[in-house]
């Protein structure tokens, strides 16, 4: 058990540091980004169904598996549509005047 | 016991999530972070099935695959201006998926220790708040419901009330290992996600969006103790934690502390319609207009929700590249918060190719707004309310705004004299120096197109 309370206290850091210096450009992409990763339910879904022996236990981590794929899958696709919109747009500096 | 290569695929993949935060945090590697996050949730996801899928593998891939028939789609198809209902969407169901796989395991383990009790009643609770709270963000952006805050009688004895009685459940279940008992706390939980975000009002709701995703991030961090798996301990947390940071980052972004955001609504109950009294508009035609920034030497163009609708960038570029061959300097101030996400004007504009270094933030233009000749507001509202200066009275006091009351004269561009998302009246529509060109963005733009080429 404390390795787990370990992994958590850790993780909890990591997770402060990697976006502390986000600009505001990002935040709706990094969220959705996020969004997507805790779709990562979709494995404890997939491991319950696999053991699961009776109906109502069945339905149930179906009905998981199925919501959690949506997270997942919706997840990373919306956030990779927010992105391409920057694409080719970053600071390209010395073809600035390309447009003329 | 899971076997050495299982734990090496999930610490892989934990891996892969860290750095795809990392890229999504800047502006160059943010796509490639996204698609890195992706293989690491498909090295995930694989493993898991090859691993535990022992019983009912077709129908998990059956499930797997209606799941994919719905996402895509849905995802695809949004309208750039529909994103942040959809991201609130994704997130609900992720909470939902947490609650459902810790009750399933609750059922499915009748005897567990008193830890395994402690964190199934947490992913019970915190994934129903997320899920439910999440659906009433999501009407709210979708306009199914009314974007403004709102207040329940009493609501607040209420939601006192709802959040005491989750505790005793959680206890309970705790103390009794009920399986109903666990349902009703589940549905305590969902009613307790609808009274949180109720209060919450029009433009602040991205901030409960993001508040309810670290959320979803913590009930799968518990759901990991439940199943004793590291990966989603490690997922869970990184997101619980990087969701909290980012929350607090927008809600700095606004100006204003969380906690005014969460529950301002209870505090400031009046005074959203309080000015009764009749004051004039005046409303311009097309040509005025195009002749009062055809002779001016600098204009500001302040764009909002109303360009995102109208789908009037490409035309708001087009007029800006007409000025300027004229020698009229031409910028865009864009807010922190304009449209219903953060960033959501810089997403519109690079898609209309309007150049990086044109857009502007508060601090590069308001210490010169006095010379501004001209300020264009197209479909913005809030963002440049004098109110959120000047009174305290007002739900969005303390949020930062662009001073376009300081400028010489502001043409405001609007569908109707409707107030904007947050529901708070302008004063500066009836601002002498403002001119109001009432219509569809994107048509006014193109008229005003037009209409500059004869001056």
């Amino acid at each position: 058990m404390i390795d787990l309370v370990t992994i958590f206290v850790l993780a909890v850091f990591v997770g402060f540091e990697v976006v502390s210096k986000v600009s505001t450009i990002l935040h709706t992409p990094l969220m959705s980004g996020a969004n997507a990763i805790h779709g990562v339910i979709l494995v404890g879904a997939i491991l319950i169904t696999g053991r699961a022996e009776h109906g109502l236990e069945i339905a149930l981590s179906l009905a998981a598996v199925f919501l959690a794929t949506v997270n997942v899958v919706g997840g990373f696709v919306v956030t990779d549509r927010m992105l391409e919109m920057f694409k080719g747009h970053k600071p390209t500096k010395g073809h600035g005047e390309q447009a003329k | 016991m899971t076997p050495t290569w299982v734990q090496l695929a999930y610490l892989v993949a934990a891996l892969c999530f860290v750095l795809a935060l990392k890229g999504l945090s800047t502006p160059r590697y943010a796509r490639a972070g996204n698609l890195l996050g992706a293989a690491g949730m498909a090295l995930a996801v694989i493993t898991a099935f090859v691993h535990g899928a022992v019983n009912n593998g077709l129908l998990i891939l059956l499930a797997v695959a209606a799941g994919v028939v719905v996402a895509i789609p849905a995802a695809r198809s949004v309208k750039m201006t529909a994103i942040p209902q959809m991201v609130a969407l994704f997130n609900g169901v992720g909470g939902a998926a947490a609650a459902l796989v810790a009750l399933t395991e609750f059922l499915a383990v009748p005897d567990g220790s008193v830890l395994f009790e402690v964190f199934t009643v947490l992913t019970v609770l915190i994934g129903s708040v997320s899920f439910s709270g999440s659906v009433v963000t999501f009407l709210k952006l979708q306009e199914i419901m009314t974007p403004r805050p709102v207040l329940l009688p009493a609501g607040q004895v209420v939601g006192i009330g709802v959040a005491a009685a989750s505790a005793l459940l959680a206890l309970s279940v705790v103390l009794t290992g009920s399986g109903p008992l666990l349902v009703l706390l589940a549905v305590a939980g969902l009613a307790l996600g609808v009274l949180f975000v109720l209060p919450v009002g029009g433009a602040d709701v991205p901030i409960a969006i993001s508040l309810l995703n670290a959320f979803t991030g913590l009930a799968v961090a518990a759901s990991g103790y439940v199943l004793a798996n590291t990966l989603l301990i490690v997922a869970g947390t990184l997101v619980g934690a990087s969701g909290t940071i980012l929350t607090r980052l927008m809600a700095a972004a606004m100006g204003r502390p969380l906690t005014n955001i969460l529950f301002g609504a209870f505090q400031t109950t009046t005074a959203i319609a309080h000015s009764d009294e009749q004051r004039t508009v005046r409303s311009g035609t097309v040509e005025d207009v195009a002749i009062l920034l055809g002779y001016a030497h600098s204009v500001l163009v302040v764009p909002g929700y109303g360009l995102a609708v109208a789908q009037g960038q490409h035309a708001a570029r087009e007029l800006a590249q007409l000025l300027e061959q004229r020698g009229i300097t031409v910028d865009y101030g864009i807010h922190p918060v304009a449209g219903r996400m953060p960033g959501h004007m810089n997403v519109l504009l690079a898609e209309a190719d309007v150049p990086y270094e044109n857009l502007k933030e508060l601090d590069d233009v308001n210490p010169g707004m006095g010379s501004v000749d001209v300020v264009l507001v197209v479909g913005a509202n809030d963002v440049v309310n004098p109110g959120a200066r000047d009174e305290p009275s007002s739900p969005i006091y303390g949020m930062p705004i662009f001073d376009v009351d300081k400028a010489k004269a502001v043409v405001f561009m609007k569908r109707s004299m409707r107030p904007g998302f947050a529901g708070v009246d302008n004063s500066l529509l009836y601002n002498p120096k403002t001119t109001m060109l009432f219509g569809d963005a994107k048509e006014s733009l193109t008229k005003l197109l037009a209409a500059v080429k004869q001056v």
